[in-house]
């Protein structure tokens, strides 16, 4: 069974009106358990709609979209997404750690579990020191670890992230981006990851999916085929710099359309 | 110098300028004849002993009997005062609990809101003064103590800015983290009290600040048609019929009411200063009446 399935999935904002957009049209999509799909695009081609149909925030105009050979509707009931938005979205009155263990909270799971979990989560993003501070005493990049780690706590089965590193300066970001394969490896969930950065989305995925706008579909998936476990060294590979040629390429196909 | 001394002397200091303002007029007045210096314009108020007295001259009536041979009338006051005090905690806490539930009753339900809110942007334009004697006849019948009755009147003004900026503070989380309580499957109720509430805690406290000034101003007219005879609402009545023979004792209950007032905000601040971390309070009120009055906007639109 297949982690993620899409087939003819569209979305029409505004039917029958004069505002009417056609943000989404006639995706098909699938990923393994694993996958990192990077979703990359120019602006207003319908990535964020595309996330938002998978994690069922926003329901489908036509097709279907199967999470785990659920409906979204069922998969989310059943917690198995995480998600990370562009901004980190923390409540600015718990702390770090009381942060994280919002959702086990919510799920129910005892006090002594809860804080042990959100503890190992923090460990994880290498926060762990932080778990007594309040959001607003936490750099931008810091705050977004945080929310990984939040959507990491209940181990969910599906990452969805949205420009999750598209507010940080590029040094934290590469890091940010090491950090996330580290994690991906240590748990397995597999990633839907929306960007705007082609060497961000070459250097962490198995598939990157080329999306145009008016109405937004896939042109093109490339498939990368860097050596694992990636590294630093991954971004002076010489077939790194090939991959991002052929995503480019993909891009401007688009654009000149 | 910390924040706290600096806020008092500053309130000091513009009461000393107010002070001065009464007296420096009152001895205008007086040096004059009651006209603008220089001109033959009349002064719009009289510096005479009998429309303003003198400032001390309040502060001693407070310390003389209230009747011949009586006792303080401090102490009369500040026994009427905390008999109307009780109406209004009641008040204020009975408005605030209804002011509250109708923000998460209109948070919850927009039809409700639809419904509703209009009627009670309504109840806030019909006098108080109107109002009360109806809750009192009605009580009468009903033969609920009347000081219970007088709680109602003050509840009456407290409720509403504590139902609308409740309202706004419950809306105030922003969408994405709405949605990432929908991305736990969180019960409503989850979302209420792990998201909305404490998000709108900050926008509860400049509203319960104003409900307990309201409270008091509630319950001390609804005193009057009630005719309680302990409470200051009849204290001032019965001063303000005898003005022109002894003003500085309905000055005096003024003094005493305000007194009462700002005690009961005092308590409010305090206890906004133990439940909500400096960095999320909304210090001065108008970032409470602004929002406020933005919402009455789009409740008339
Ligand atoms: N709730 C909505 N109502 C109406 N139209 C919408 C809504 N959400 C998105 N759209 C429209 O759908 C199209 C796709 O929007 P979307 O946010 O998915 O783009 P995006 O690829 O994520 O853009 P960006 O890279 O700028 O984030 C846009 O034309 C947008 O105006
Ligand atoms: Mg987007």
């Amino acid at each position: 069974m297949s982690a993620l399935a899409l087939r003819g999935v569209g979305k029409v904002f505004n039917p029958g009106s004069d505002q009417e957009v056609r943000a989404v049209h006639g995706v098909d999509l699938s990923a393994e358990r694993g996958e990192f799909i990077s979703v990359i695009g120019p602006s207003g081609c319908g990535k964020s709609t595309l996330l938002r149909l998978i994690g069922d925030l926003t329901p489908p105009s036509s097709g279907t979209v199967l999470v785990n050979g659920k409906t979204p509707a069922r998969a989310r009931l059943d917690r198995d997404y995480g998600m990370v938005f562009q901004s980190a979205t923390l409540l600015e009155w718990r702390r770090v750690q009381a942060n994280v263990e919002l959702p086990l909270e919510i799920m129910g799971m005892d006090a002594a579990e809860r804080s042990r979990q959100a503890a190992a989560m923090l460990e994880l993003v290498q926060l762990d020191r932080f778990a007594n501070h309040y959001p607003w005493q936490l750099s931008g990049g810091m705050q977004q670890r945080v929310a990984i780690a939040r959507a990491l706590a209940f181990k969910p089965s599906i990452l969805l992230m949205d420009e999750p590193f598209g507010a940080l300066d590029e040094m934290t970001r590469e890091r940010m981006q090491s950090e996330l394969l580290r994690i991906r490896a240590e748990t397995g969930t597999t990633v839907v990851f929306v960007t705007h950065s082609i060497p961000e989305a070459v250097f962490l995925s198995t598939r990157v999916v080329i999306m145009s706008p008016r109405p937004g579909t896939i042109t093109e998936v490339v498939d990368i085929d860097l050596p694992e476990p990636r590294s630093d060294d991954t971004r002076e590979d010489q077939r790194f710099f090939e991959l991002l040629t052929d995503v480019r390429e993909g891009l401007r196909a688009v654009e000149d359309s | 110098m910390s924040p706290n001394a600096r806020r008092l002397l500053s309130f000091l200091g513009i009461l000393a300028v107010l002070i001065a303002m009464w007296e420096g007029y009152k001895w205008m007045g007086t040096a004059t004849g009651g006209v603008w210096p220089g001109t033959g314009i009349g002064l719009p108020v009289r510096t005479n002993e009998r429309s303003m007295p003198h400032t001390w001259d309040v502060v001693i009536a407070l310390l003389r009997p209230a009747r011949r041979g009586g006792e303080m009338l401090l102490l009369v006051l500040l026994r009427a005062a905390l008999f109307t005090w009780r109406s209004a905690l009641l008040g204020f806490v009975l408005g605030s609990a209804v002011g509250f539930g109708l923000g998460v009753l209109f948070v919850r339900s927009a039809l409700a809101e639809r419904g509703l809110m209009p009627h009670v942007v309504a109840s806030q334009t019909v006098p108080i003064l109107a109002i009360a004697p109806i809750l009192v006849v009605w009580a009468g019948r009903l033969n609920v103590t009347r000081w219970l009755v007088v709680a109602v009147v003050s509840a009456y003004l407290a409720f509403f800015p504590v139902a609308i900026n409740t309202l706004r503070g419950l809306r105030s989380p922003d969408a994405t983290a709405s949605e990432l309580m929908r991305s736990y499957a969180a019960t409503p109720n989850q979302v209420l009290w792990k998201l909305q509430v404490p998000a709108a805690l900050p926008y509860l406290f400049p509203a319960l600040k104003i409900a307990a000034t309201a409270s008091i101003i509630g319950a001390i007219v609804g005193e009057l048609p009630a005719s309680m005879p302990d409470g200051l609402g009849r204290a001032i009545l019965n001063f303000a019929a005898a003005f022109s023979a002894a003003p500085e004792k309905l000055f005096a209950s003024i003094l005493v009411a305000s007194l009462v007032g700002i005690g009961f905000v005092g308590v409010v601040v305090l206890a906004e200063r133990v439940l909500i971390p400096p960095s999320r309070r909304l210090e001065d009120l108008s970032e409470a009446a602004g929002p406020q009055s933005r919402t009455l906007k789009e409740v008339v639109a």
